[in-house]
């Protein structure tokens, strides 16, 4: 067993896409076994956040720590399980929802070793938390998007992490496999898993979360308890645009959206 | 001539071609694949026009064109590697300069040198049944270590292919695979070129593939059929053509290229009747409609929906509904509701 040393320290981070600031000053520590939401509107920095979490971006100044190493110095990947939002356009070959999940078990295998028994087990049991074992051998296109979102969770599920990393889970997912969504993660939560998780709305996975940190405009505007989905877009947190339009409300495009368009080859990231 | 065709096969050169066939047909398909489920299926065809340079260059400096190209086209591969990385969106971009620029300079070097095209012409459309001894072993093991390569890290290549970020989290090193796959194509042209020819090259690489997801739902059937069509391919290419040779003068690349689009041809309406009874077949979302309608509107329903009834009988929730003529009939009690 490990010590319960905080899976995610980062300190006074900031990221820059392109030479455009992003995240400005965050202070982020999630504590082993919590279920944080990371709320705000779109442009807020919510999926930036956690592509520096997962080290895909990186930090401009500041420090991130994993599990207390950092992250220049970290190795263990087998102790996150990311599940980024999922793919619009398919992969060019059929893919089995079987190789999708199976392929998770990568942070356990050394190079050119046959699966194991354990990983064979690893994966049957992270399709069946998600409810996707009868379909194991169908191609991942003919699932709905609901479906396809639960496998990529059990994609990470396969590599039986601490720390469990999801951009935007429930995003253009069907009600009923939001709940099937919801139910994955309770089982992984009772399981003592940290789960950090990127939402607009956060639905039927309100009661799972234990503490929400809200972005706006690339600073963290509010961390402590979690927010009915009305409060994260109360107007106090300076959100133009909202699900709740009012009749007094100017223009609702003023604030721009930052995600930045790397189209040219001159741009680096 | 007067030898018939089973002593045709029995003569050295019919048997070394017959050998780099079997393993350039297994090779190609293989690195194919992880083009395909790239998105990067011309790249095979912009490696092979670099690949003409490197040939010219084998040509003019009398050294082997086959370790020239394999030099050539390997830098080539890591340059469209690298703009695509860098560049994003444009990798397009960078192929279509590869095209261009191998092209033209091949033809130029060749020009330089006194070559006559003719000589260059053996490496664009292959001319399999003169391949070297000495050039049919560096076939084969160029082609065993592709397929080593390719066979060995297929978990590795595949998530690398599949998702680059999560495979990036997962602690693999996805610019080194891509790179590999890109070398991997390189040698792997340079492998086909003596059977097809660098200007079809690509065709060995990608048409056995998009044959084989036709059919196939899983990328090991996609990746297994692939190779196998491959070989198909290649070796029955090469057959017809030697057995077309008694009348005509039939090349074998071609024969090769044209037998594996055949047999895309053959395949497709396979894969489109499959798909669309896949669409017809997905279950229906579940949950009721919120009114209860009777079919047929108080008339009756003089048909009995059944195993064998003829109608598409689709899931919906812990039930079937029978789909015909625009309704979903479902069955309650004594009648059929539209559901």
């Amino acid at each position: 067993m490990h010590p319960p040393v905080s899976p995610v320290q980062l300190s006074g981070g900031t990221v820059a896409i392109g030479g455009r600031p992003i995240l400005r000053g965050i202070d982020l520590t999630v504590t082993a076994g919590e279920f944080v939401a990371l709320m705000g509107a779109n442009g807020s920095g919510k999926t930036t956040l956690v592509r520096t979490i997962t080290g895909l971006l990186p930090l401009t100044s500041g420090e991130l720590r994993l599990f207390g190493t950092p992250l220049a110095s970290y190795d263990e990947w087998s102790r996150i399980g990311f599940v980024p939002q999922r793919p619009g356009a398919s992969s060019g070959v059929p893919t089995s929802v079987w190789e999708v999940v199976a392929s998770g078990r990568l942070t356990r295998r050394r190079l050119l070793r046959p699966l194991s028994k354990a990983d064979r087990a690893a994966i049957d049991h992270a399709l069946e938390v998600v409810g996707l074992a009868d379909r194991r051998h169908d191609g991942v296109t003919s699932l709905s998007g609901g479906q396809q979102q639960r496998v990529l969770i059990a994609r990470a599920l396969a590599g039986e992490p601490e720390l469990y990393v999801l951009d935007e889970p429930t995003a253009g997912v069907d009600l009923p496999s939001q709940q099937a969504l919801a139910e994955a993660l309770g089982r992984l939560k009772a399981g003592g898993a940290t789960v950090v998780l990127v939402a607009h709305e956060l639905g039927p996975l309100a009661p799972l979360v234990d503490r929400a940190v809200v972005l706006r405009d690339g600073r963290v505007v509010h961390d402590g308890s979690p927010l009915a989905d009305h409060e994260v877009h109360d107007p106090s947190f300076g959100e133009s645009h909202s699900h709740h339009h009012h009749a007094n409300e100017s223009a609702p495009s003023a604030r721009h959206d930052h995600a930045p368009h790397l189209d040219s080859p001159v741009d680096r990231t | 001539m007067n030898i018939s065709f089973w002593e045709l096969l029995s003569l050295d050169f019919m048997q070394r071609a017959l050998l780099a066939a079997v393993f350039t047909g297994l090779a190609a398909p293989a690195v194919g694949t992880y083009l395909v489920q790239r998105r990067l299926s011309l790249m095979g065809d912009g490696i092979g026009h670099v690949a003409v340079t490197g040939v010219a260059l084998g040509l003019i400096t009398h050294t082997s064109p086959t370790w020239t190209a394999v030099v050539v086209a390997t830098l080539g591969a890591v340059a469209i590697e690298v703009v695509r990385a860098k560049g994003h969106t444009n990798g397009d971009v960078a192929l279509a300069l590869m095209f261009y620029g191998g092209l033209a300079g091949g033809v130029l070097i060749t020009g330089l040198g006194g070559q006559s095209t003719s000589l260059l012409q053996t490496y664009l459309f292959g001319s399999i049944t003169t391949i070297s001894p000495g050039d049919v072993w560096v076939t084969v093991a160029l082609a065993a270590v592709v397929l080593a390569v390719c066979l060995g890290l297929s978990p590795q290549l595949f998530a690398v292919a599949h998702d680059p970020e999560y495979a990036q989290v997962a602690g693999l090193r996805v610019q080194a695979y891509n790179l590999a796959v890109a070398v991997l194509a390189a040698v792997s042209v340079t492998v086909a070129m003596r059977t097809v020819g660098l200007l079809l090259v690509s065709a060995l690489m990608v048409v056995p593939v998009a044959t084989a997801q036709q059919v196939s739902r899983s990328f090991r059937a996609t990746l297994v059929a692939a190779m196998a069509l491959g070989i198909g391919a290649s070796v029955g290419g090469l057959l017809l053509a030697a057995y077309a040779s008694f009348s005509a003068n039939v090349a074998p690349g071609p024969t090769i290229v044209l037998l594996s689009l055949g047999g895309f041809v053959a395949a497709w309406p396979l894969g489109a009747w499959l798909r669309s009874r896949q669409r017809l077949r997905a279950p229906f979302a579940p949950g009721e409609p919120a009114a209860h309608e009777v079919a047929g509107h108080g008339e009756g329903h003089d048909h009995v929906h059944g195993e064998d009834c003829g109608h598409l009988a689709v899931e919906h929730g812990d039930h079937v509904d029978y789909v015909h003529e625009g309704h979903r009939h479902a069955p309650h009690g004594e009648h059929y509701d539209e559901h």
